[in-house]
């Protein structure tokens, strides 16, 4: 590919690939996100090639595999252009029939279609599924129709068009402005103003700058950034590039961990096509402005996500947080200033150059413009990424667009902000998503993760997982956290195991208070959240277990008694063989004999919970 | 000189300097564990927190690391700073609760009972002997290991500390004194890092006075003449 030297040539490259495309040439486009990946794109993928190649017809019918889509519950996602119709849940089996009957002939195939829940209706295009409706995709939307290892697609819905803007007709001091004006905040977790830090950076006195991009996302559950870096790495890049400019700095690192192997790779590739065109290195198309990326892979240690941890391992150090005195925009990675900022954020800045900062801050709230993926987990109907709009209510995510509460159970409550978000009642559902409002009740937006509660789970359960995960996850630096979140995972176990008092919940409360004080980063300053949250709008559950002995959501075990009822009871004996410590006797019925109904014995059960699961029939009761 | 006050008390410390220092100077005691002026200040055991004052706003942080500042105002005995401090003692009780100078710093701040479960490990994980080791000896022999409530300091893979010249300055630097060293014959051991060395003798008196790996570096450092080292300190002197 020829190297770019202006933008003339930039565009004439982009009129050359869109002419190269008929929008009206039928081609297919198959989801190779993560979460499809794990239900098995890739056999999809290979059924349609050889589809495709076994039929002379299908010359010139594209298959393109692109990012993920968002809607991962249904997954494999295909969608068939330029009708754009979305079948859902895929399997290798189907796509002769697809290519058959979509493809050739414009039609429909019923049982591949998105139903509705609640009307049955069957939905054709992704737009009108209910999912996607109140979702605004600015950031994540073109995810679905490029291929992420392909810069011609890229630049085909687009891309790199604001960065001849901001390198040809602003100076480094407007970018600034306008992101400013734009108030873009950190998505990464602290909501930190990006123009201020820009502007801080750019001030520091020194001759090399750096500019990093945070892919170190590690909370349980939470998979945006990877999904960005995945699906659509030239629209973070675009942004570091016009940050770098804006900032004065020629080098600049993505730190990715290694365990997103496919985030690892399309960044990669990524990088040495835009080198190739021009667009990194030296003088970026004829700007005179050099900047190059470098890709930095993590070990997968959580804390590597905080900047100062982040920037030692970039230097080959431990991961470990060092104070901040004096900020990383003056003395960061090896004690040059540096700006770091997060996957999401960067990916925001080729749109507020593109499109101007009036446009970007009409949408959201008064302290927080722009959008936020989320992923959304845990107990709703839709799983998956989505992006909306800031000032969207908690109510609005999880019942219009996450399709409510599976099973007909009874929503609980929502987790905001990964391991050390807390926990929001459903008393809160109405609150606006926006950096200060989730603060103010306990929790925080942090990197997106959102997991939705329902009556089956247990809140001292709940914060006691978190504190296990953070107490591994700790870099163990600071008395505070190590042995702070230490102590906590003790006293919420002692909780569910039946031996608290109300003193532990005090306890917890003081703990609780100087792990998040006494800390020397943000990993230990929120690292009580899900344990203050949950006492604070749940401590009738703890209660529960302290005084009565009794886990209201039946998942801790040491409260449950497991019996059978002898009446529904259908003597299948499945519940026995499941036993591990055959604590079940009974007599399985059979055509010859009666049977006798199954019983637990009470001093060999281990409330493994094992007959439980098994039994079909609802025989086995939890109390 | 920068000014700036601590407990209402008017001092003044150099540009680099920290907190901690100043007010240790100035007879002003604030109970620390991890810090030594010898090596750079880490800010691990969280005791030596104070609330600093700065332009309105007023934070807690460890004085060992908060750099000198011109204007700030240091409270070193707040109601916050204190109950705060006597948390971070009684945690580090409960994981030394054998430890005798733990257990004198915890009854002189007032942490009469521990309401945790206790440990019986006596590293309280401040990092000064690597500190010593990397910054002032140079040799690198040791570093913490593992993250979370599993990290722990050790040679590398816990075998023996192969870079480790025996020289001691982790013995005489641990705050809680669980470095031993022992001397026997030819050899020194450091138990704690599994490692035994040959030591020279003395060309008058006849002892056995340092290891050899330790003469070596310290006359290669401080380029000193081949035969230095031929008698001891005693000797020489």
């Amino acid at each position: 590919m020829r190297r770019l030297s202006s933008t003339q040539e930039l565009e004439k490259l982009r009129d050359e690939i869109l002419k190269k495309r008929d929008p009206h040439q039928p081609f297919i486009t198959v989801c190779g996100g993560t979460g499809c990946h794990a239900s098995g794109c890739h056999q999809v993928v290979d059924a349609f090639k050889k589809v495709l190649h076994e039929r002379v017809k299908s010359n010139g019918v594209g298959l393109r595999v692109t990012g993920c889509h968002g809607f991962c519950e249904r997954g494999p996602l295909v969608v068939i252009h330029p009708q754009k119709i979305m079948y859902q849940r895929v399997k290798p089996e189907d796509a002769p029939a697809i290519f058959q009957e979509t493809v050739l002939k414009g039609k429909g195939i019923e049982n591949l279609l998105y139903e509705h829940p609640t009307t049955g209706e069957k939905i054709n295009t992704e737009e009108d599924v209910p999912f996607y409706k109140k979702q605004m995709r600015i950031i994540f939307g073109n995810n679905g129709s490029i291929d992420p290892t392909q810069i011609e697609d890229y630049i085909a819905v687009g891309g790199y068009r604001a960065l001849p803007k901001a390198l040809f007709t602003m100076k480094p001091e407007e970018i600034i402005k306008e992101v400013k004006k734009a108030n873009l905040r950190g998505r990464g977790g602290g909501g930190f103003p990006a123009g201020l830090k820009w502007e801080q950076c750019r001030s520091a006195p020194s001759e090399i700058r750096y500019v990093i991009c945070n892919a170190d996302e590690g909370d349980p559950g939470a998979y945006m950034d990877r999904s960005l870096l995945e699906g659509n790495p030239h629209s973070v890049l675009e942004g570091m590039i016009i940050g770098a400019y804006a900032i004065g700095s020629r080098e600049g690192y993505v730190y990715v961990r290694n365990e997103y192997p496919l985030a690892v790779e399309n960044i990669g590739i990524a990088i040495r096509q835009a080198r190739d065109l021009g667009l990194l290195g030296k003088n970026i198309l004829g700007s005179g402005f050099e900047f190059d990326v470098k890709v930095s892979r993590g070990g997968g240690a959580f804390v590597c996500g905080e900047s100062t941890a982040l920037m030692a391992s970039i230097e080959g150090n431990v991961g470990e947080p060092r104070a901040k005195h004096i900020h990383t925009v003056i003395s960061g990675l090896w004690e040059r200033p540096s700006n770091l900022n997060n996957v999401e954020t960067w990916a925001n800045v080729p749109v507020i150059i593109d499109r101007g900062a009036d446009w970007y801050s009409q949408i959201g709230t008064e302290g927080s413009k722009g959008t936020k993926i989320f992923s959304l987990v845990g107990k709703v109907n839709n799983t998956g990424l989505v992006e909306v709009p800031m000032g969207i209510s908690l109510r609005e995510i999880v019942y219009d667009i996450g399709g409510g509460i599976p099973g007909g159970k009874k929503f609980k409550a929502i987790q905001t902000g990964g391991p050390s978000g807390g926990c929001i009642p459903e008393s809160l559902m109405d609150l606006p998503v926006d950096f200060d409002r989730l603060t103010e009740v306990g929790s925080m937006m942090g990197s997106g993760g959102m997991i939705v509660m329902d009556e089956s789970t247990c809140m001292v359960d709940l914060a006691k997982y978190f504190m296990n995960f953070l107490k591994d996850e700790s870099c163990g630096k600071c008395t505070s956290c190590r042995e702070g979140t230490k102590r906590m995972h003790e006293l919420l176990t002692d909780i569910t195991e039946g031996r608290g008092t109300m003193d532990h919940i005090d306890l917890l409360e003081e703990l609780g208070w100087v792990t998040a004080e006494a800390s020397l980063c943000a990993l230990g300053g929120t690292a009580p959240n899900p344990v203050l949250s949950t006492i604070r709008y749940f401590r009738d559950e703890y209660k529960e277990h302290i005084i009565n002995k009794r886990c209201p959501a039946k998942v801790c075990r040491a409260f449950l008694k497991y019996r059978i009822l002898s009446d529904v009871c259908t003597m299948c004996g499945r519940c026995a063989k499941a036993c591990p410590v055959e604590a079940i006797s009974g007599k399985t019925r059979t055509k010859k004999e009666k049977g006798i109904p199954f019983k637990i014995d009470e001093q060999k059960c281990i409330k493994c919970g094992m007959c439980f699961e098994s039994c079909k029939f609802e025989a086995v009761e939890a109390q | 000189m920068i000014p700036f006050v601590i407990d209402g008390q008017p001092v003044e410390g150099k540009e680099s300097g920290n907190i901690l220092e100043v007010a240790l100077d100035a007879g002003i005691e604030i109970p620390h564990l991890c810090y030594n002026e010898s090596v750079k200040p880490y800010g691990a055991c969280r005791l030596c927190l104070v609330e600093v004052g700065r332009r309105g706003r007023s934070k807690m942080t460890t004085s060992c690391t908060y750099p000198v500042m011109e204007g700030i105002e240091v409270l070193t005995q707040s109601e916050k700073v204190l109950r705060a401090r006597r948390m971070i003692m009684e945690l580090i009780l409960a994981m030394c609760p054998g430890d005798k100078l733990i257990q004198d710093m915890a009854k002189q701040m007032g942490v009469e009972e521990v309401r945790f479960k206790r440990d019986d490990k006596d590293c309280i994980l401040c990092g000064l002997c690597a500190r010593v080791c990397d910054e002032v000896v140079g040799a690198h022999a040791i570093q913490f290991a593992s993250r979370g409530d599993r990290r722990e300091m050790m040679p590398p893979f816990g075998e023996e500390a192969q870079s480790c010249i025996a020289c001691g300055a982790c013995v005489v630097v641990c705050p809680v004194d669980v470095i031993k060293m022992k001397e026997e014959g030819d050899e020194r051991t450091i138990l704690r890092w599994k490692r035994t060395v040959k030591m020279k003798k003395c060309k008058i008196c006849g002892n056995y006075f340092a290891p050899w790996f330790q003469l070596e570096k310290f006359r290669e450092q401080a380029k000193l003449t081949k035969d230095f080292f031929d008698v001891c300190y005693t000797c020489r002197t």
